[in-house]
């Protein structure tokens, strides 16, 4: 789960970290309230959406008076912003952060990640801040920084100390750096972070360490134990249909193509959806309809699938494990039977009851094509969605 | 000879009178696993499906001299319940449950690689030994004791990967899912050196997908140290980047662990990899000469 900059530098004030003094406004009215009751003559005005790249896409802007920051304001509000990590149609603005200015004289990078591979949480820290980290990781290995977090020990001050020294920073910003890194980690394992990033981590000109901005990914798995940061989801930021399916306990992500697919498991969801390309069609999603799939939920599943407009045929491929595929079979039928589904399904079954689903398939008289393998299913589907490009 | 369990694997179930405890307990029983009893703690004294229930892990093997456990336990309490399972000296520790936090798993990775247990999953369907011994939730008709390793990070895969090995009549020595989260108990090498020590695995399937780098590490370990034919396949050629794709560890991050970086090394590796998930068969007949 992502939180937004604004979310993020709350916790960030939680634990001690300096932020600026900022208020996070819905309309242009707050937003010069807002201003007015930081005091000042300049501000930083971000809208708050999902995704990195604002300010080089104009969502970001210093202004020097309460016009400015209501016309950013009138400009932003109830609108989209297209980054470089969006699609085309962006992503809605959700509000308006309005911040006191900072004054910048050097620009550090400080992040944590969840390293997979040597799995610790792995802190980087680099003098290359306020750039994408992921290309000076490319272009200048050397520039980033790292300490390794034992997980049962946690972060020690001395490791902060090595990185702030190794930055370049004076004695007294060392000490500074050094309890941003320690505070840092207390919230990474506190919150269950999966990632956090302050890019960039500034030097202000009064010689401070300051964080300018505040990225915070949460583990979806932790949610049940971190009550507060739950309440912060913004489902205004994702597809309204994964946000759907995600209610119903289906994992589904929109695609580009026209064959919708429904698949028990993730891998072969992926696997599924391959095996669609590599014969000529472009699957219109991933879904996983789980190893606890009802009736019920097998029904949902097939009314977020068909809500995708450009959805040209359903191929279902079930390998019934724990889930039955007589239960798969009773949910396409009620389906197909309450929403009316107007193009062509083509269904494979295999494993736990097989047999029995595709025949309450064949005796409910719907139009409902069956496949007998794999292959099969896969060029069935390419070629009633009639893709074959 | 198999890897990790066989007839003489004696295994609790931790969680054994909830709902996913039971149903799969059945199974596993009518399977012919040695399943020797079970843990909930507070129904310790009773019995479920007649086999003893204990409060703890250590009673349990302290009484059934088990020396595998399964977990169905809530996704909640599994870092708990691992490493009880740990402490009490349980050799075989497989946890079917998903949706355990990564922060928990890096603890119990840390502990785990201080020891010479074995962990398997979370997020996995299990091991099964076809023919003797079956731990998870895995369809047990499907298989057929054989001649085929068969490791993958997804249950369904495996089942697909199972079924085409079976059809062809070649069968498995082990299946080992090892499960679809960042930080699994056991990663393809821990596996892959498994079956090139045993004697009755002739060739290994190894399914992966998108996330990560335990591929690409495994090809660097096939490289020196697997002699047996494998064959590859990679989930997620048409998966978008920075999109989880079910699993908490099917994700491209920051442009890495795409499905084409896997291929590559594998292939690197000599392996012989499929574009199609239904080619594995096939191909497993083409290296082998089967």
């Amino acid at each position: 789960m992502n939180l937004h900059e604004y979310q993020s530098k709350q916790l960030f004030a939680e634990y001690g970290l300096p932020v600026s003094k900022g208020k996070a406004v819905d309309t242009a009215e707050d937003a010069v309230k807002a201003a007015e009751e930081l005091g000042g003559s300049r501000w930083v005005c971000k809208v708050q959406v999902h995704a990195g790249g604002r300010g080089k896409a104009g969502g970001v802007k210093v202004v020097d008076s309460l016009d400015e920051v209501r016309g950013f304001a009138e400009r932003w509000v109830d609108q989209r912003l297209v980054t470089i990590q969006t699609d085309e149609d962006g992503q809605p603005v959700s509000k308006i952060f309005v911040e006191e200015c900072t004054d910048i004289e050097k620009e550090l990078y400080l992040g944590a990640v969840i390293d997979r591979s040597s799995r610790r949480v792995v802190v980087m820290a680099s003098t290359e801040g306020g750039v994408e980290i992921e290309k000076v990781a490319e272009e200048t290995p050397e520039k980033i920084l790292r300490a390794v977090i034992d997980p049962y020990v946690g972060a020690q001050p001395y490791q902060g100390t090595e990185l702030g020294y190794q930055l370049g920073l004076t004695p007294g910003q060392v000490r500074e750096f050094s309890s941003i890194f320690v505070n840092l980690m207390n919230l990474f394992h506190e919150c269950d972070c999966s990632l956090v990033e302050i890019n960039p981590l500034v030097v202000n000109t009064e010689g401070h360490v300051h964080c300018l901005d505040a990225k915070i990914n949460v583990d979806s798995n932790s949610l049940y134990r971190q009550g507060s940061i739950r309440d912060m989801n913004d489902p205004s930021q994702e597809d309204p249909r994964e946000s759907e399916a995600d209610g119903y306990g289906l994992n589904y992500v929109a695609l580009d193509g026209s064959i919708g697919c429904m698949v028990n498991g993730a891998g072969l969801a992926m696997g599924t959806m391959d095996l669609v390309k590599l014969h000529g069609g472009n699957p219109a999603n991933f879904l996983d309809v789980g190893g606890a799939a009802s009736k019920e939920t097998v029904a949902e599943a097939f009314k977020i699938i068909l809500s995708d407009e450009n959805v040209r045929a359903v191929l279902i491929n079930i390998f019934g494990g724990i889930v039955s595929c007589a239960t798969i079979a009773e949910g396409i039928i009620a389906a197909v039977t309450e929403v009316g589904v107007e193009v062509p399904v083509v269904v494979r079954f295999e494993g736990n009851n097989a047999v029995v689903g595709s025949k309450i398939l064949a005796d409910s008289g719907l139009n409902i094509v069956a496949a007998t393998s794999l292959v099969d299913a896969a060029e069935k589907a390419v070629q009633a969605a009639g893709d074959s490009q | 000879m198999s890897i990790l369990v066989n007839k003489n694997t004696r295994v609790i179930c931790q969680g054994f009178t909830g709902g996913q405890g039971t149903l799969h307990s059945e199974q596993a029983i009518a399977y012919g696993t040695q399943m020797v009893g079970g843990v909930s703690p507070g129904k310790g004294g009773t019995s479920h499906l007649d086999k003893p229930v204990f409060n703890t892990v250590r009673e349990a093997v302290d009484e059934t001299g088990a020396n595998a456990s399964v977990i169905y336990v809530p996704a909640a309490f599994c870092r708990d319940s691992i490493l009880e399972a740990m402490d009490a000296g349980i050799e075989l520790i497989v946890c079917i449950t998903e949706g355990i936090p990564t922060l928990d798993m890096l603890k119990v990775k840390a502990r785990l690689d201080l020891t010479s247990q074995r962990l398997i999953g979370p997020n996995c369907p299990g091991v099964i030994t076809p023919g003797e011994c079956k731990i998870g939730i895995m369809p047990g008709d499907i298989h057929l004791p054989g001649r085929v390793g068969v490791v993958s990070r997804s249950g369904t895969l495996t089942y697909e990967a199972v079924k085409q090995t079976t059809d062809k009549g070649f069968g498995q020595s082990s299946c080992v899912g090892i499960g679809g989260d960042p930080i699994p108990g056991s990663h393809f090498i821990d596996i892959l050196e498994e079956f090139e020590k045993d004697s009755e695995t002739e060739a290994i399937v190894m399914v992966g997908e998108i996330g990560g780098t335990a591929e690409e590490e495994a090809a660097e370990f096939i490289k020196s140290n697997v002699t047996k034919p494998i064959v590859g396949y990679i989930a997620g050629v048409t998966a978008p980047p920075g999109k989880r794709m079910g699993h908490a560890g099917a994700i491209i991050a920051g442009g890495k662990g795409t499905a084409a970086e896997k291929f590559a090394s594998l292939e690197s590796a000599g392996v012989k990899t499929v574009e199609s998930l239904a080619d594995i068969g096939d191909a497993l007949a083409e290296i082998t000469g089967w």
